[in-house]
């Protein structure tokens, strides 16, 4: 069974912010909702690093360890998913969240918090599949129409890769070994080991 | 002066006693349970039928199209 992940490849990101659109676009998100962000490091300055950030469908998610109604469930793939009917929209899953990828659409005169809003892998909520409540409330179910996320699939420098963890994994292996270079932010060393390199020689000895 | 000594004997011992009763403060979180609306498989759908392979086949063409280098050199 798949184990569905993101991986955004720093190397490669652009700051397009095609991925927010796409995003936007297919699931017609509320506005003010960003399911997905471009985060970029030392904006304007040489070297700087973007990546494409949203909910990373988390093997041990804290978002569902913190809600006080027990809205959010996994799907065999691994996606993480919430059923807005229960929601409350209290924001602990926010506060949970390393990624900031609840978001909350403010609404009436108050500013008042609606229901929580998140990246769901593009893979709907719980009502029947294509149904216009499934749309309006969770947006397009593309992983029931064997399609992967808008994001990952429309991303021009393919940065930004979604799928079965396992292919992805070896599809980023394998670029970054062409390469050469660029996996140092995902901890590639730490998991791989860093490539050999010969002592410099020293001077005067005989080689 | 006996008497007031036992009543503060009394009462010490009530208070130690007391001690033992109390119960143990910290919480023990449990795992929740869903409970919202159930959801089907991504397959359980007019478009693939239940067929779980048809779907995983789809799935796993788009997974791999990600992977430019293999597109490039068509193999």
């Amino acid at each position: 069974m798949a184990r569905m992940k993101f991986l955004a490849d720093a190397e490669r990101c652009i700051e397009c912010n095609g991925c927010v659109t796409a995003c936007k676009n297919e699931n017609e998100v509320p506005w003010g909702v960003n399911r997905r962000r471009v985060v970029t490091l030392n904006d304007g300055l040489p070297g700087e690093k973007s990546i494409s950030v949203a909910c990373m469908h988390c093997s041990d998610a804290p978002c569902m360890a913190v809600c006080p109604v027990d809205c959010f469930y996994k799907t065999s793939e691994g996606v993480v998913l919430h059923d807005k009917d229960l929601c409350i929209g209290c924001g602990y899953c926010f506060y949970a969240c390393p990624f900031g990828a609840p978001q909350f659409p403010q609404d009436g005169a108050f500013g008042l918090r609606g229901k929580m809003d998140k990246c769901t892998f593009c893979a709907g909520g719980p009502e029947p599949d294509f149904s216009a409540a499934e749309f309006r409330k969770y947006g397009r179910n593309r992983l029931a129409e064997g399609k992967l996320p808008a994001c990952a699939e429309q991303c021009a420098t393919k940065a930004l890769l979604g799928g079965d963890a396992d292919v992805i994994a070896d599809i980023y292996r394998d670029r970054v070994l062409k390469r050469g270079k660029g996996s140092e932010i995902w901890g590639w060393g730490t998991a791989y080991g860093k490539p050999e390199r010969k002592p410099a020689a020293q001077p005067g000895a005989k080689s | 002066m006996k008497r007031a000594l036992a009543v503060a004997t009394a009462v010490a011992l009530a208070g130690v006693a007391a001690g033992c009763g109390e119960k143990p403060t910290v919480t023990v979180y449990k795992q929740g349970q869903y409970q919202g609306k159930p959801d089907k498989q991504p397959w359980d759908n007019d478009r693939f039928k239940g067929d779980k392979d048809a779907w995983e086949k789809a799935v796993k063409a788009r997974n791999l199209g990600q992977n430019e280098y293999v597109r490039v050199s068509g193999s």
